[in-house]
């Protein structure tokens, strides 16, 4: 009895446990269908892009007869506050004209090696658990735009087994708003001093428009009435009625009730009365008797 | 047999209470009770959460909602109305006033404030007779009485012109006077001026010249002065004539006159002479045919004379006339006929035109000398008034225009020294019984005060300095002294016993009239609400308000008196210090556990200039005296000041003032703090928003800078650029510091546990197209499209984003816990909509394993780090709202366990309570029976509008500006004070007090209720034990 309780438990917990895993992952799915708003490579090219090889000029911009739908802007990165910032790698995108309003798709990135030199500087990074920081233009097509974007990360949280970046790049048509950089996975507090094994940046990128609000549900009665139907929009009505004054109908019905029974009653000794009279007087007498006793 | 009478006195207790308010048995039952506690114990650890947990919270949510009832309301009962709120009504800082003692069975006198109210005012106490605030761009310029019986208001640089009844205030008529430009505002009501039995008022406003009847406020007639491009100056209109004069300055500096006449606005007569180096500021009037000016370069005294329809100008070298005068003069706008006031960087001079046309300087006074216009006394004698400054006094004495020499009246009135410098000073004369002139002086004080001086005394005095308040912080009052005489306790039990015999006689009913009268006036006038000590419930405080003037008042929180205030030097203005304003209040030293060792004290932050990059001051200030406690500054300039979750070995708050070089200055400027703050240095970020590039900016600390110890270097960390073209910020709203949050899972309905997001470091911001950033209507939906952001100011990570088409600003927002609450409008469906956005946090979600949790693997224990990738998943939903808003805010507790209920000030200036369930974004169509259980309200298009919540009540807070809510210490309740040109303060308890008894619960009742059972318990045991007696000698 006990074994199969415990069996169920544990098999129940399993099943808790495996939905939740796989709730999780669903949810970076769903997180990224929604990230990217229109067709938006996401993980998969950011995957092929890790970049041991040097800066290999992926599809230059330039050569291409579709240039005009073509854009690159330039990562640049910094180590420390002191050091000042240097091309990092190239970003690479498909401008899409959608009813006179361009946007991003198709975002690839390819990411320079680090030298030896900038090795040292990571390396010098990690042990003072200082920022990593990058910046992109504010505007693509006019680079630098307004102002550069810039973003930072403790170093100590990209090392995995290589570097782990990942890239939110929050866009409102070609201008870039905001880069939520960091690694993907959760990054301790306390961060433990821990050099990677690879030099090398493994990086997803992710463009992300802005979502729209749910529109404000306008309803009113006689909408609500219509879809269900004139009869059932006054069903309700009436059941609540009673629901609400039962209390006062019960001794209503009661009285009512009381009254009819009691006039029945009167009828009934009306018809009996005249000859139980004398028959009344002798337990009135046999009272008194007991009590005078 | 005792169990049973316990049970009685216990149904007894309960029906009481029932009978006291409604629903309280269900409130105060044991269970609620024990639950609610059990969940505040859990607040020590607030990360150990387990499923365990949840289901008590769920269970003590249930209970919540259950004792909430349905729809919760705050209507109070007439009798509680000042029980525990109180109202208290302000005009602000006078600048205009005009007595009304004449033929009058009331003495008044009408003003008008900075706060753009115009009020009349009772001459003999001070009291409001009746008041309107016109709004914050209805900037009143003039104000005057017409026909004895209007007030005329002239506004919005002159562009409404309103007449108002004075003896009750109702507005007669108005008139728009529809201007081309902007332009000065002169009214000038003629005394006895009649057109066919209408007396004009003539106004200039928006460079147009308007005659306007004051029967109706129709206009006669209208004579503009753009196609001449002059600028009127002033408008004389001489007595018994019919033609006014208006004296311009055209803009190639030539100097016209033109006569033109009262019945139709033809022009008589116009005379220019060419004047090249132009005028400075106004033009003064000084008699019926002269007036005088000064030049562009301040030095030179133009007197302008129309002689023969012509205009002579005569030019006077101001050195000349006052020998080794320095720079800065100017003319005094005191209107006094013959002579006029000029003053300069040291002195004010009065200057007599004499009969030859000569100036003539009749007498010098130092600097701090205030003059009022001239009061006609008789056909040919004026009077006017003049304040000097003594010590702790101040000098009033009245002359005669036309001899200065004389002292027509000389008093000095003892002054407060914390009321400052006389700034305005306005005269009335009465007769006295002797037959002789008698004079008032109204004068408007440094701290806005507004004060009546008669026969050397002071009346009354108002501190209207409390209509403008910047900045509201509170401080507990101090700990309660033990040692007192038994005669004082002897006397307060007989007075407790007094008022609750007197309170069970009406509960009874048997209070006759008088008795509830007094009845009430117990209860309003309890020594309990205003006493000067620490009380249990933490309902007692003191409200520490900083003012526009820099005046710092302490009001209890029990009537709303003023337990002191004080001027703070820092904030006057100085030669170190030329215009002082001030900024910002922040609570500075909170003793816990040295509590008899110090007196909390608070820090000012001021700023001597009106740029950013002028110094700050700092002062502290101690909470229970006001006494100054430290003084720095001028030092370096202050745009943001940041109070850290840090104190030291003195319980001081460490501060950190950050100035327009983005450098950090610690506060206080001690070794212990700088250590204290470097060991933090690396986990402390800030952010700032540059609003007008669109730019969000955050930093990090990164080194000392060179030279001061206190003072650190920035470093730009990230930065979110908006594009200019697409997206202006309008407004920015964070989480509030002191803010608890009680649990940080909540429990859905289908047994499902989620996760909030919840961080302090939220930053809500809300941007527009830049076309949708003007009023409502100026753009079409297409156009205007409102985006608002949830920023963490950590990283610079934007967590969420969404985009409301065919909507615009003004957005009003509060973020709370893990939710956003913001007001907008919506141009598609033309009308105003409030919206939420609740944030849970993904990344704990599948902590809902109980098997994990049992093995201790899941990650609730693990410290947050903000550069951990943001898992969050968002719920939002939009709802119609009828009002337009002014200022959002949400009741906090001390435990934050008590459910939340949102504070808005309408438009109407009342404040209305809404409950958060109303805004949950979870609300469906449809709820199913475990949605309704857990309190899901069915989804509506509009959130509704309970009369009954307004928790202003029948009260207005004219002009509001802001609603602070103050945790008590019971955590049922929430303290709300209210301020704009009013001030209003009340006790909120957003879900019934469940855990206290009301105020006014009848203990004495309770008492004869248990005596009088024991008694007879006894009687009828006393009687049972002799029938036993008896049945058994039988």
């Amino acid at each position: 009895m006990k074994l199969t309780g415990a069996l169920l438990l544990f098999s129940v917990a399993l099943f808790v446990s495996s939905s939740s895993a796989f709730q999780s992952d669903e949810l970076i799915v769903d997180d990224e269908q929604f990230d990217s708003g229109e067709v938006v490579s996401s993980l998969s090219p950011s995957i092929s892009s890790s970049s041991r090889s040097p800066p290999k000029p992926v599809r230059k911009t330039s050569a291409e007869p579709d240039s005009d739908s073509r854009v690159q802007f330039a990562l640049e990165h910094a180590f420390g506050d002191s050091d000042g910032f240097t091309v990092a790698g190239t970003f690479t995108a498909r401008i899409k004209s959608h009813g006179g309003k361009r946007t991003l798709t198709k975002i690839r990135f390819s990411r320079n090696d680090l030298s030896t030199l900038e090795k040292e500087k990571f390396k010098k990074l990690l042990e003072d658990d200082e920022f990593y920081r990058i910046r992109v233009p504010s505007n693509v097509l006019n680079a630098p735009g307004k102002a550069y974007v810039i973003s930072s990360v403790k170093a100590r949280c990209l090392p995995n087994d290589g570097l782990d970046e990942h890239f939110i790049i929050h866009m409102e048509g070609v201008h870039i708003l905001a880069v939520n950089y960091g690694s993907l996975r959760a990054c301790q507090y306390n961060r433990p001093l821990r050099l990677p094994s690879k030099w090398t940046f493994n990086s997803h990128t992710v463009l992300k428009y802005s979502e729209y609000a749910p529109r404000t549900p306008i309803f009113s009665e006689h909408i609500i009435a219509g879809d269900m139907g004139d009869d059932e929009g006054v069903k309700p009505l009436e059941r609540s009625f009673f629901a609400k004054y039962w209390m006062y109908l019960m001794p209503i019905v009661v009285i009512v009730f009381n009254a009819f029974t009691q006039s029945a009653n009167m009828v009934d000794e009306q018809v009996a009365a005249p000859p139980q009279q004398a028959v009344r007087a002798v337990p009135h007498g046999q009272n008194g008797a007991v009590r005078r006793r | 047999m005792l169990p049973t009478e316990l049970c009685c006195v216990m149904g007894y207790l309960s029906f009481i209470t029932t009978k006291s308010k409604q629903f309280q048995a269900i409130r105060r039952s044991p269970l609620s009770i024990l639950i609610t506690t059990k969940s505040a114990t859990d607040l020590e650890k607030p990360r150990s959460n387990s499923i365990a947990m949840a289901m008590a919270i769920k269970l003590s949510l249930l209970l919540l909602v259950f004792s909430c009832s349905l729809i919760p309301t705050f209507s109070l009962f007439e009798d509680q109305v000042g029980f525990m709120d109180w109202h208290q009504r302000y005009i602000g800082k006078v600048k205009d006033a005009v007595f009304h003692t004449q033929k009058a069975g009331r003495k008044r006198v009408v003003v008008s404030t900075e706060e753009n109210v115009i009020a009349s005012l009772d001459l003999r106490r001070g009291e409001i007779f009746w008041r309107h605030v016109l709004g914050a761009n209805d900037v009143v310029d003039k104000i005057d009485i017409a026909l004895g019986k209007y007030v005329i208001t002239l506004s919005s640089e002159g562009s409404i012109l309103r007449a108002w009844n004075l003896p009750d205030g109702q507005m007669v008529w108005e008139s728009s006077l529809s201007g081309s430009k902007s332009s000065k505002a002169f009214l000038t009501i003629p005394a006895n001026l009649k057109l066919d039995l209408d007396s004009p008022i003539f106004v200039y406003g928006g460079t147009c010249l308007y005659a306007i009847s004051s029967i109706d406020g129709e206009i006669l007639w209208k004579k503009d002065f753009i196609p001449e491009g002059i600028d009127v100056h002033q408008l004389i209109l001489s007595e018994g004539s019919n033609v006014i004069h208006a004296t311009g300055v055209s803009d190639s500096s030539e100097f016209n006159t033109y006569e033109i006449d009262v019945k139709n606005g033809a022009v008589l007569n116009h005379a220019k002479t060419s004047f090249p180096r132009g005028i400075f500021g106004e033009i003064l009037q000084i008699s019926s045919d002269k007036s005088v000016a000064l030049d562009s370069s301040q030095s030179t005294l133009v007197l302008i004379s129309i002689i023969n329809k012509q205009i002579h100008l005569q030019e006077t070298h101001v050195s000349n006339l006052i020998h080794g005068v320095s720079s800065n003069t100017i003319i005094l706008p005191s209107k006094l006929s013959g002579i006029f006031s000029l003053s300069t960087d040291t002195f004010i001079a009065f200057i007599k035109l004499t009969d030859e046309g000569k100036l003539h300087v009749m007498e010098k006074f130092d600097k701090k000398v205030v003059v009022s216009d001239a009061l006609p006394l008789s056909e040919n004698e004026q009077a006017f008034a003049l304040v000097e400054h003594g010590d702790s006094n101040i000098h009033l004495s009245v002359r005669l225009v036309h001899d200065m020499s004389s002292n027509h009246l000389k008093e000095t009135v003892k002054m407060d020294h914390e009321r400052g410098f006389v700034e305005k000073i306005f005269i009335n004369n009465y007769v006295r019984t002797d037959r002789s002139h008698g004079f008032r002086a109204l004068i408007v004080m440094e701290d806005h005060s507004l004060l009546l001086l008669q026969q050397g005394e002071i009346v009354w005095s108002r501190d209207d300095g409390l209509a403008s308040i910047i900045d509201v912080t509170t401080s507990e009052l101090p700990v309660e002294k033990i040692g007192v005489s038994v005669a004082k306790v002897e006397d307060s039990l007989f007075e407790w016993l007094k008022g609750h015999m007197l309170k069970l006689k009406g509960t009874l009913m048997l209070a006759t009239p008088d008795e509830i009268t007094a009845i009430q006036k117990i209860r309003l006038q309890s020594s309990q609400k205003s006493k000067m000590t620490r009380d249990h419930n933490g309902f007692r405080r003191l409200l520490i308000v900083l003012t526009k003037s820099g005046k710092l008042f302490a009001l209890h929180s029990g009537d709303g008196h003023i337990v002191w205030s004080t001027l703070l030097q820092s904030l006057r203005q100085s030669p170190q210090c030329p215009n002082p304003t001030a900024l910002k209040l922040h609570p500075w030293q909170i003793p816990h556990h040295h509590a008899l060792d110090h007196n909390p004290s608070v820090l000012v932050v001021g700023r001597c200039g009106l740029s950013l990059s002028s110094p700050s001051t700092l002062t502290i200030i101690d909470a229970y005296t006001g006494n100054a406690v430290r003084n720095v500054g001028p030092t370096h300039s202050t745009v943001q000041v940041l109070s850290l979750p840090f104190s030291d070995s003195e319980e001081q708050q460490l501060h950190l003032l950050i100035d327009d070089e983005k450098r950090a200055h610690l506060y206080p400027r001690s070794r212990e703090a700088v250590e204290i703050f470097e060991k933090e240095s690396q986990n402390v970020y800030w952010y700032s928003v540059e609003a007008d590039v669109g730019i969000l900016k955050g930093y990090g600390v990164k080194n000392r800078c060179d030279g001061d110890e206190f003072c650190f270097e920035a470093r730009n960390l990230w930065s979110v650029v908006f594009p200019s073209e697409s997206e202006k910020i309008i407004s920015t709203v964070t989480r509030k510091g002191n803010e608890v949050v009680h649990t940080q899972a909540k429990v859905i309905a289908d047994e499902d546990v989620m996760y909030k997001y919840i961080s302090k470091n939220i930053l809500f911001v809300a941007t527009v197209s830049p076309k949708a950033s003007g009023p409502i209507g100026s753009t079409t939906p297409d156009e205007s499209v409102l985006v608002v952001h949830l920023v963490d100011t950590v990283t610079g990570r934007i967590l969420h984003r969404m985009t409301h088409l065919g909507s615009q600003g003004p957005v009003h927002a509060v973020l709370s816990e893990n939710w956003v609450v913001y007001h907008y409008f919506n141009l598609r469906a033309h009308r105003y909509e409030m919206s939420v956005i609740e944030i849970y946090d993904q990344s704990r979600a599948e902590n809902k394993d109980v098997l994990k949790l049992i093995v201790g693997k899941h990650n609730l224990t693990t410290p947050v780090s903000s550069y951990s990738r943001p898992e969050v998943s968002t719920k939002s939903q939009s709802y119609f709202f009828t009002h337009s808003v002014k200022a959002i805010s949400v009741t906090s507790t001390a435990k934050g366990i008590t459910s939340k209920h949102l504070l808005i000030g309408t438009i109407g200036d009342q404040v209305l309570a809404l409950d958060k369930r109303f805004v949950d974004p979870r609300r469906s169509l449809n709820p199913t029976q475990a949605e309704k259980e857990e309190g899901l309200l069915p989804l509506t298009d509009t959130l509704p509008i309970i009369p009954q919540s307004y928790v202003t009540h029948a009260f207005k807070v004219e002009g509001l500006r802001g609603i602070e809510t103050i945790p008590a210490k019971l955590e049922s309740t929430t303290l709300v004070f209210t301020y704009g040109v009013d001030l209003f303060f009340t006790r909120l308890a957003p879900s019934r007090t469940y855990d206290s008894l009301t105020e006014d619960f009848n203990y004495a009742l309770l008492l004869l209720t248990i005596v009088a059972l024991v008694v007879a318990i006894f009687v009828t045991w006393v009687l049972s034990e002799r029938k036993d007696l008896q049945e058994k000698w039988r």
